[in-house]
């Protein structure tokens, strides 16, 4: 689910590609249930099953994967969300 | 019970007294837990008059807790490094958020402590309400799974018959199995 606020927002991430100084990133963690991540990427960040299923394929056999991106601020709200689930979420400057 | 079912845009299930009662004390242990981090942090005349609370900028001593309560910044293992450069960076960010942290965890439990009814039954929940179910489940698995050593998706070498642990892990192995058909039900 997503509101046309969260699209909007969404849109303007995708434009300012080259002004993303930020990542969130999901470690893997032996307590996540693979079905429970996929079901909250979807819930906090409006991803398609498909591509939150891939998200949590990249955390569990990768050991980490980045979920988002954007500016200090967003990502630090991504994170805190994420905490709020209960995933191991941290977050970088994007390399 | 026999796992959670979706009807009228609920999502519904049966629990036995033994069931509730497992699920409530410990959603309720770990929302003590909560409170009591919550009632640590300092005090400060300006948080008062401003309403910006500010939380502890050190993690939680007991691991449990920190593992509820994780850094914004990831601390390499091996060498102790932090992806960010300002030693006190993961310390602010902690005082930051946690106070709201607390309070969305201790909210998240209390959905579950109004809606698992004592003796057990009849279980109602609205999607709202599922998804405190889905997140106060998963911080108990958190809490025991982190208590038990739960290592790299698997679970510990079965204990001896008169090892303690024994019974945690089949209320982890059940509790797993309860928020797995919960997620099934809601994302259907």
């Amino acid at each position: 689910m997503t509101s046309p606020a969260e699209l909007e927002r969404a849109q303007q991430d995708e434009l300012g590609n080259e002004d993303r100084p930020w990542v969130t990133v999901v470690w893997n963690d032996p307590v996540n249930l693979m079905s429970y991540v996929t079901y909250v990427l979807q819930k906090i960040f409006g991803y398609s099953r498909d591509h939150a299923t891939k998200l949590m394929l990249d955390v569990h056999h990768k050991g980490r994967a980045a979920v988002s991106s954007g500016s200090k601020e967003k990502v630090e709200g991504d994170v805190a969300k994420l905490h709020a689930a209960g995933l191991w979420a941290t977050m970088q400057k994007d390399s | 019970m026999n796992g959670w079912t979706r009807k009228n845009g609920h999502v519904v299930a049966e629990l036995s007294q033994q069931e509730a009662a497992v699920i409530r004390g410990l959603v309720g242990q770990i929302k003590d837990m909560l409170v009591a981090r919550a009632e640590e942090a300092p005090q400060d005349e300006l948080a008062e008059l401003t309403g910006i609370r500010t939380g502890p900028s050190t993690p939680p001593e007991d691991r449990v807790l920190g593992r509820l309560l994780p850094d914004f910044y990831r601390t390499d293992p091996e060498t102790g490094e932090t992806d960010e450069e300002r030693p006190d960076a993961a310390g602010a960010m902690r005082s930051l958020y946690e106070p709201e942290l607390l309070d969305r965890k201790t909210g998240t439990a209390s959905v579950v402590l109004e809606t698992c009814p004592r003796e057990g039954g009849r279980v109602v929940l609205s999607g709202e309400q599922a998804d405190s179910w889905l997140n106060a489940l998963n911080d108990v698995r958190l809490a025991l799974g982190t208590a038990l050593d739960v290592q790299d998706d698997e679970l510990p070498e079965d204990p001896p018959e008169d090892d303690l642990r024994r019974e945690h892990l089949g209320v982890y192995q059940w509790l797993t199995w309860v928020q797995d058909s919960l997620v099934e039900a809601v994302a259907s």
